[in-house]
């Protein structure tokens, strides 16, 4: 007994309070939070595997804890591509945990524990208000390179999601931005019903990286690929980069920011609602 | 994008940022065989447009996106961003002095 406490010591360090200490050591009760008065967590673990627990959930094993979210919750996703996701993060850190860089893992924290409570209706409201001040609808008057780069790269875009969901959307150079009519709104509401809700969070993370529902949904629907997302995303950034030069600590830090989270986003959304199932077909010759 | 577009290219990207991540036994992580069953699943279609197939395909490149993004972010943030505060040894090691000291220990310690 005493020599489990004393190895946990060691290996824990500094500033953890360890609640309950189970003398098998298989699961602890709040072992580690993701808040503590330390800067930085070292790597307590060395293996991470997965598992599946009850009513076919996925769940992380780090050595022979199980991962628990910052709520206390058991981490437990719906599919096993996504717990790989995440087993494929936590296995990615080396020395210390750096949490910044885990985006499935905060993307499925948010979906478990809920902090503010949200439900489905207020998080698709929260996401339509993002309609309004679209990046897309919004334009410029002047410099006049920016007004046909952003004819040229966001029209298509436009024109693409006007077409896929038969509303109608206008670019606007106003300050006060495009007059979204109800109809489009509500096109848009009921289509954002139809995901569960954890796409519904990895949706809205999304739309709020990228600023824009157009391009969101673009590109959950496969039209565009991330790559392209951030572009047009970051087009007045990128003219003017290439008017003034690129910094690479800033504007390279934050495209891969950028893109890395909006990446984490759409294959979050993407996992979380699709199910695949294998039919094999019969070669008749 | 016209650039990366074959699931060839894709695939090899992602086994790369596998290796790179997790060193030379990247092939026994999950992922790795994960992402080689899926590949192999996906690879023969019946139909000429196959949307499962496209599906996967934009799926696997936001995959490698998303690792190659993670990892040039991070080795950004380090070449940049990490350093922090110099200690106050640093700060005065800048102009050529050194710190004070005194023996007895300062009179408000312990």
């Amino acid at each position: 007994m005493f020599r489990n406490l004393v190895r946990l010591h060691s290996q824990f360090g500094n500033a953890l309070s360890i609640s309950k200490v189970c003398p098998r050591g298989q699961h602890f009760g709040s072992a580690f939070k993701y808040s503590t008065a330390t800067a930085e967590r070292k790597k307590f673990y060395q293996d991470v595997s997965i598992s599946q627990g009850e009513g076919g959930v996925y769940e992380i094993n780090l050595d022979r804890r199980k991962l628990k979210t910052p709520g206390g919750k058991l981490f437990a996703v719906p599919n096993e591509a996504l717990a790989i996701a995440v087993a494929t993060e936590w296995d990615a850190q080396r020395d210390t945990l750096k949490f910044y860089t885990m985006h499935m893992t905060t993307l499925c924290n948010t979906a478990l524990d809920n902090p503010t409570d949200r439900d489905k209706d207020q998080m698709i409201s929260a996401a339509l208000k993002y309609l309004e001040t679209d990046t897309v609808c919004y334009r410029v008057d002047e410099p006049y390179g920016l007004v046909e780069l952003q004819k040229n790269e966001w029209d298509p875009a436009l024109h693409w999601i006007e077409n896929r969901y038969n509303v109608t959307i206008g670019a606007s150079s106003s300050i006060l931005g495009p007059e979204i009519p109800e109809a489009t709104k509500e096109t848009f509401r009921q289509h954002l019903n139809s995901y569960n809700f954890w796409s519904l969070t990895g949706l809205e993370f999304v739309i709020t990286q990228l600023k824009s529902v157009v391009l969101a949904m673009a590109m959950i629907d496969r039209h565009l690929n991330v790559e392209q997302a951030v572009l047009l995303s970051r087009l007045e950034e990128e003219y003017q980069i290439r008017q003034w030069g690129n910094v690479e600590w800033a504007h390279d830090y934050d495209m891969y920011e950028l893109r890395a989270r909006t990446a984490a986003g759409t294959l979050f959304v993407h996992l979380s609602s699709e199910s695949s199932t294998v039919k094999r077909k019969l070669m008749q010759d | 994008m016209a650039t990366m577009s074959s699931p060839l290219r894709v695939c090899r990207g992602i086994l790369k940022e596998l290796r790179v991540m997790q060193g030379p036994s990247y092939k026994e992580s999950l992922a790795y065989s994960y992402v080689m069953d899926q590949f192999r699943k996906n690879k023969v279609t019946g139909e000429r447009y196959c949307r499962a197939q496209q599906e996967a395909h934009h799926d696997s490149h936001t995959y490698l996106c998303l690792l190659e993004s993670t990892r040039n972010h991070l080795y950004l943030h380090n070449l940049y961003h990490s350093k922090g505060e110099r200690s106050q040894e640093e700060a005065a090691g800048l102009v050529g002095l050194r710190l004070p000291t005194q023996p007895g220990g300062k009179g408000w310690e312990k």
